[in-house]
């Protein structure tokens, strides 16, 4: 539907709405939008969730498996991430192999939850050097108004809180089709959450829309987490073509610092209700 | 139950007989099968006079003649602009129709790439559409925004006889300009003012559907501490772009 | 003749009753049509995005658009993870769904174009592609595309010697027991009733296989009135998709 080029007057319009701390959609430069979170979109699934963000919407799920672990990590499990930006959510994806945009997205997203260590990867063992679990992440993109990153984030965050191993039976060495109590093992005080900032014109925006989106110069993903009561970076991704100043960056840090603390509790509930 | 001249509307689905009788005839969007009309789209079923027809209800935009549509350029050629207005294809804006003479030279100079312009439809062929900026109320579009509301709610925005866009004009003092193409401009005397509108449009996209609109949006109106007022005021731009052919609907 | 094995179903439902059903349009806001389909807990999402310019440009069609179908099951559909990405199954489902829907869909007044349908699979218990296509006619329709008639599909099957209606999962693909089980994904179009989509995996007697028809055209004006009544935003308002 209509989301043809953008005039000229919106550019403008955006950024002098922004020089007066608006944006163009009434929000603060700081305000996410609503955030919507439906569980069990799959009943086949370890764990499913839709997230929406505004009308930016993708579904998540997680799936395992069982096999022999890496030689140079013999007592951990493995787990992967995969993004689809299905041509289904948005005019500019197309069909075929993942591009270089759901490439970039799911690394981010698997790097922020791995380096934070929230998933405890030596739990996942079954049996050292023989069997470990294998935790499979897939997002894919529904909808897309903007900020599919922070989504895919808040939505790989979800989906892992509510995991449960699927039942493993030891003497027919196989995965069964029936979930155990025991949850996915999380180290939850290592939670780390997504926020991405955008940079247009003067100002520096948090949760852009796709009409954002589309004039930044450039955008700056943190995955930012506690860590010794204060906030801790254990992801950063810097995208599109506009360079950062010293100045900008202090700026971001203390969006990160200010948004943190409020941040966190919600995220907190979202994940582990 | 109104009787001749017009009759009942309903909404159909593809495939559903609208009426039967061999004296009815299949307009746009229907077709005969046998005694009966039946709709080829879905949407709003309309008899007048033994024409029938299905007003599509959602869906992408299909430019028609004598429509009002906003778009922006996107290529200049040798003898004209190229204007994307969410189409398949591109509207072409022959040099000849804009409002004064222009040489070769200077098309750029005229209308820029990205520029915004609202232009009214006047031929439509299988390779494009051709548009022109000649009358009184059309031309090239500076400042203010655009919002995307699908081609579909333009009759709940403009109302009947405009009736909705007086009402958000009294409110709020704004501009607007609405293209059938489903794209509405607004310009308005203030940041907060155009905040508003947008807010408003947005309302009346959100609830297209229902009925009794007109009050439920003055009531929105008043939500946000502003006046309902009849007759609305607008600026030099502020022209009636009622399409002949679609008139705004009233509630159902 | 003997008794059939499966004299009722695992399910409890009658052997003509279909899964509940469920259906609702305008789910993807940027597309220019979309629905959802729901047969018990088999959900199908469609999207339609089009009437848009085809690239490469060969492969444009002067005197009509043209449709093209992608459908496809996330990676958390199903027990067995399936990788992303195309499968042979996955391409011959989209090439039936694309030639079912050919059937009522006119796209002469759109030359050089293409409309695509999207259709993914987010939770399956069998019947998906019959899901898919009831769901992706939602779609069309809610895209504004001129159609002739709807399109409505079901499953059928045969289970031993008992012929029922919607499979579900237990029944397409676990039942073992006699003739084992036999399944019939179908489509008929809306007014004229014919058959747009018919395939068939099993073995069955050219009596029963009329049978089959006649129930299959029996189910599918069920799910034709739930397609409508979504369309027409009746009844499917309070169950909208969505909590905090």
């Amino acid at each position: 539907m209509g989301e043809s080029i953008m005039p000229n007057l919106q550019r403008e319009r955006i950024v002098e709405y922004l020089n007066s701390g608006k944006r163009i959609d009434g929000r603060a430069l700081d305000e996410f939008r609503e955030i919507v979170i439906e569980r069990g979109i799959s009943k086949n699934a370890e764990s499913s969730v839709s997230v929406k963000i505004g009308k930016t919407e993708v579904f998540a799920g997680v799936k395992m498996a069982v096999m022999e672990p890496y030689p140079d990590s013999k007592n951990e499990g493995t787990f992967m991430t995969t993004v689809e930006l299905h041509p289904m959510a948005s005019n500019s994806f197309d069909s075929g192999k993942p591009g270089i945009d759901a490439v970039e997205l799911a690394r981010v997203v698997d790097r922020g939850i791995r380096e934070s260590g929230f998933i405890d990867l030596k739990k996942l063992c079954i049996k050292e050097g023989e069997k470990v679990w294998q935790v499979f992440l897939d997002i894919v993109a529904i909808n897309d108004d903007g900020n599919l990153m922070d989504a895919c984030g808040l939505a790989a965050l979800v989906v892992l809180g509510d995991a449960k191993l699927p039942v493993y039976d030891e003497e027919e060495k196989k995965v069964k089709y029936e979930l155990s109590k025991t949850a996915v093992p999380l180290n939850k005080e290592a939670l780390s959450f997504n926020i991405t900032f955008h940079k247009i014109g003067e100002s520096i925006i948090i949760d852009a829309s796709s009409e954002e989106e589309a004039i930044s110069d450039y955008r700056l993903s943190v995955a930012v987490g506690e860590g010794n009561g204060k906030a801790r970076i254990t992801s950063l991704q810097k995208g599109k073509a506009g360079a950062i100043s010293d100045d900008d960056m202090e700026r971001i840090l203390k969006l990160v610092e200010d948004n943190f603390s409020s941040m966190l509790p919600k995220i907190r509930k979202y994940v582990f209700g | 139950m109104k009787m001749d001249k017009e009759e009942s509307r309903q909404m159909v689905v593809p495939g559903e007989t609208v009426v039967s009788g061999s004296g009815y005839l299949p307009g746009e969007g229907t077709y005969r099968d046998g005694e009966d009309v039946v709709a080829e789209r879905y949407g709003i079923s309309n008899i007048f006079e033994k024409h029938v027809r299905v007003v599509p209800v959602s869906g992408a935009y299909y430019p028609r003649r004598g429509n009002t549509i906003i778009g922006t350029i996107i290529d200049i050629t040798f003898n004209g602009w190229l204007i994307d207005f969410g189409g398949a294809q591109n509207a072409f804006l022959p040099v000849a129709e804009v409002p004064r003479y222009i040489n070769r030279n200077e098309l750029r100079e005229y209308l820029d790439f990205g520029e915004a312009v609202v232009v009214k439809v006047w031929d439509v062929k299988s390779r494009g559409t051709d548009v022109s900026m000649k009358m009184r109320g059309f031309g090239k579009i500076e400042g203010g925004q655009i919002i995307n509301v699908g081609p579909n709610k333009v009759p709940r925005i403009i109302g009947k006889e405009g009736s909705m866009v007086k009402l958000i004009r009294g409110a709020t003092g704004c501009d607007i300009t609405v293209g059938q193409n489903g794209k509405v401009w607004i310009y308005g005397k203030d940041i907060e003012g155009e905040i508003t509108t947008r807010k408003i449009i947005e309302f009346i996209v959100e609830n297209a559907t229902i009925y009794g609109l007109t009050e439920k949006v003055e009531e929105y109106i008043k939500e946000l501490g502003l006046e309902v007022k009849s007759g609305g005021y607008g600026g030099m731009d502020d022209v009636e772009v009622i399409d002949q052919n679609t008139d705004g609907e009233d509630d159902e | 003749m003997s008794k059939s094995l499966y004299a009722k179903r695992k399910s409890g439902r009658a052997f003509d009753e279909v899964r509940p059903l469920r259906a609702e349009v305008g789910v993807v806001p940027s597309a220019d049509g979309s629905a959802i389909f729901e047969s018990g807990t088999t959900h199908a999402i469609a999207v339609v995005r089009g009437p848009r310019t085809l690239h490469p440009q060969h492969m444009q069609n002067p005197r009509a658009g043209i449709l093209r179908v992608s459908y496809g099951m996330m990676p958390f559909s199903v027990e067995d993870r399936i990788r992303p990405g195309p499968s042979r199954r996955s391409e011959e489902i989209s090439k039936v769904t694309e030639w079912a829907l050919s059937c009522v869909v006119d796209l002469s007044e759109f030359p050089n174009t293409v409309v695509d349908v999207f259709i993914q699979i987010p939770q399956a218990d069998a019947g998906t592609r019959v899901a898919g296509i009831n769901a992706a006619a939602m779609a069309l329709a809610h895209a504004g595309i001129p159609m002739k008639e709807m399109v409505s599909a079901i499953g059928v099957g045969k289970l031993d010697k008992t012929l029922v209606v919607d499979l579900d999962k237990h029944e397409d693909s676990e039942y073992k027991d006699g003739e084992g089980s036999t399944d019939i994904p179908m489509a008929f179009t809306s007014r004229s009733g014919r058959i747009c989509l018919l395939q068939l995996d099993g073995k069955i007697s050219i009596d029963e296989f009329k049978e089959v028809v006649k129930m299959g055209r029996e189910a599918c004006k069920k799910v034709l009135e739930v397609q409508s009544s979504a369309l027409k935003g009746i009844g499917s308002k309070e169950k909208k998709r969505g909590k905090k």
